[in-house]
């Protein structure tokens, strides 16, 4: 238990006497997560939870104008942009704003469009009393005849830079109100023709609606944001950069002598990596209470989410330290096969970053192709996150983190026993 | 035969070599002695050390530390065992003292007598004041001397010595031969390996010349000496034994 100690120690005091190291250690990871989450974030807003401006042309002035509208004006997301510098904004002037990307959506309703729809759905309405003779005989005889209705467009200019999903989803969300309003149109004629008492409170409330949840489990959950993908993603993204600095302090000791000396000395190799795994798991759980501080008192400050673990902090820190074990595993072993640091420090920092692409650290998972999904599912990092999706979004216990705090383990273990077998036929050879 | 360490028809070839580093190498080192291990670069030197320290496993043969067997007692040998290698050995931005605390804590020694020798030592090598200096300040002899201490603070029994002197001072080389006799004086029996043979001339009490993984002569160095007509020395008689060709290996 001495020499554990003692080589421990040893390793703390390398690590303290090396600035480069420990800056790789702690500001690295401190940067990327304030930086990558500002970003995220601004991004996420732009299409999700921020205000959109929307310009709006209204060339009818009628009902159907008045609305639409009152729609956009109730949507608490919506903007709604009819003026320039004092000025009416008219078709061209619209799809100008919309083109130099001032703005990323423009509405046109068309001259005359209220009027149109009036016309139509009187017509309709009547030939469709006049079938059940509700109406007068010559009226409706005369509505008989097929009339021709000139095609009236809403246009909707978007910005060229806009994608498929956010065109899909604007335009879903007029259809929508312009529905509603031929219905409340057809309702309004339907009262008026039978000369029926109003009933102002039939349509005042949809028959079917959406009531939207996060599956999770109990009552206090939190609901997923920007904040909650990126300081799990970015703290194992942390945690498995340890590789780099390890893997440069085992190649060190082969290329000082210093190995040498530790095999001739009466020391197992369980002594001499247990003295490190120690002191680089110390490393992994400071740097995870350090991204835990930030996110929580440094993202409030520069505008973010606070990220607050709560309840969840002790499963947080089970899956930091089994993460940190995978991590050591991975760095003992590129450590051990490595010959020069030029071998080491480049594959390590290379390699952490495809396993954080993989595993849904940069992009989630979720949004990556199938194929890619398919690939993911063997990034330890994906493990050791979807492990923090369960406990910060579904409110997992334990017992549902099972499975990859196990996967993890087993790296770690998979890892370990392949170094100490390589080193075992390396030296003895 | 008998001795401290005793090497029994010693064979290593290391994997994919079609060549033999040691060939069925038996050789016997009485306690007390200063054997000195000479020959060309690539005659197996390093290996014979490297395998007498424990560090790579015979391909057959057998060793033996006074009773006990490597095979079965590998970690009790190791406790009674000082190495020395070439290279320096050392932490580089830890200091002297911790340099030193560090190896002397493997072999269990305990805090407090540990501080006393490595104080000592530093006192005896003419390193007193650089205790708390970090070794990277160091010059190469200085270097050199730690990383002599660092093999002896466990007071061993057999001291394996690889190129002790190399790149130091005329000063410092003559620090190190001064506390290598006294360690000598006080019982530790070393098996020191070099090119300098003027130096291992002096130094040792008995001498083997190794060549392609063989023991080609073995004596005290007067006497190796006067075997080889007309040699002056122990230079004249390696010559004589290995021959003038380079020894090259990939």
């Amino acid at each position: 238990m001495h020499k554990l100690l003692v080589s421990a120690y040893k390793e703390v005091l390398l690590l303290l006497r090396d600035w480069g190291g420990l800056a790789i250690l702690f500001i690295m990871p401190s940067v990327l997560i304030i930086t990558i989450t500002l970003i995220q974030e601004s991004t996420f807003k732009a299409v999700g939870e921020s205000i959109l401006p929307v310009v709006l042309v209204d060339e009818d002035h009628g009902e159907i104008s008045e609305l639409i509208t009152k729609n956009l004006a109730n949507a608490s997301n919506i903007q709604l942009i009819t003026e320039e510098k004092g000025s009416s904004i008219d078709a061209g002037r619209a799809q100008a704003l919309v083109s130099n990307g001032t703005y990323q959506i423009a509405l046109i309703i068309p001259k005359g469009i209220s009027r149109e729809l009036d016309e139509k759905v009187n017509h309709n309405v009547e030939q469709i009393l006049s079938e059940f003779s509700l109406t007068d005989s010559d009226s409706a005889a005369s509505g008989n005849a097929k009339k021709q209705w000139p095609t009236k467009e809403i246009t909707i200019f978007f910005d060229p830079a806009a994608g498929q999903t956010f065109r899909n989803s604007v335009k879903s969300n007029i259809e929508r109100m312009l529905s509603k309003v031929e219905v409340q149109k057809i309702y309004d004629v339907f009262i008026h023709q039978m000369e029926l008492s109003e009933d102002p409170e039939l349509l005042k409330d949809e028959i079917i609606t959406f009531n939207e949840t996060i599956a999770q489990k109990g009552e206090d959950g939190i609901i997923p944001n920007a904040v909650q993908h990126n300081v799990p993603a970015w703290v194992l993204f942390g945690i498995f950069f340890i590789v780099v600095p390890l893997g440069i302090n085992l190649v060190k000791e082969k290329n000082l002598g210093t190995y040498t000396r530790l095999r001739t000395s009466p020391v197992s190799y369980a002594v001499i990596i247990g003295g490190k795994i120690i002191t680089y798991m110390v490393i992994c759980l400071i740097q995870f209470a350090l991204m835990l501080l930030i996110a929580k008192n440094v993202f409030p400050w520069l505008g973010l989410i606070e990220f607050d673990p709560g309840a969840q902090l002790p499963l947080m820190t089970l899956i930091a330290f089994v993460a940190g074990l995978a991590a050591i595993g991975l760095g003992i072993l590129i450590g051990t096969i490595a010959e020069t640091q030029e071998q080491s420090a480049p594959f390590g920092a290379i390699f952490v970053i495809i396993l954080a692409a993989l595993g849904g650290v940069w992009v989630p998972t979720f949004i990556m192709p199938e194929v890619m999904q398919r690939v993911s599912a063997f990034s330890p990092m994906n493990w050791g996150l979807s492990a923090f999706y369960d406990v910060i979004l579904r409110n997992g216990t334990a017992a549902d983190i099972a499975r990859p705090l196990g996967y993890l383990l087993l790296f770690f273990v998979a890892t370990l026993t392949a170094a100490i077998v390589y080193d075992q036929k390396h030296q003895t050879r | 035969m008998d001795g401290i360490i005793r090497v029994h028809q010693l064979s290593k070839r290391y994997a994919g070599s079609e060549r033999y580093a040691l060939k069925d190498l038996s050789l016997s080192v009485k306690e007390g002695e200063i054997f000195g291990l000479l020959g060309p670069n690539g005659a197996g030197k390093t290996t014979l050390i490297s395998t007498l320290c424990g560090m790579i496993k015979p391909t057959s043969g057998e060793l033996w530390f006074k009773d006990m067997n490597y095979r079965q007692h590998r970690r009790k040998i190791q406790y009674q065992i000082g190495v020395v290698p070439q290279e320096y050995a050392l932490y580089p931005t830890l200091t002297a003292a911790e340099n030193l605390y560090y190896f002397g804590s493997l072999y269990g020694l305990r805090a407090s007598s540990l501080k006393n020798d490595i104080t000592h030592g530093l006192e005896r090598v003419g390193l007193a004041g650089f205790t708390h200096r970090p070794i990277k300040t160091f010059s190469g002899g200085m270097q050199r001397r730690v990383n002599l201490l660092a093999g002896i603070l466990h007071r061993p029994n057999v001291l394996f010595l690889d190129e002790p002197t190399v790149g130091v001072d005329v000063q410092s080389k003559e620090v190190i031969m001064k506390l290598l006799h006294e360690l000598n004086e006080q019982g530790t029996t070393i098996i020191y390996s070099s090119h300098h043979l003027n130096e291992a001339q002096h130094f040792c009490s008995k001498i083997a010349i190794i060549d392609e993984g063989r023991i080609v002569v073995e004596g005290k160095p007067q006497e190796l000496i006067d075997s080889v007509p007309g040699a002056a020395n122990l230079e004249n008689v390696f010559i004589h034994l290995t021959g003038s060709q380079l020894r090259d290996y990939a």
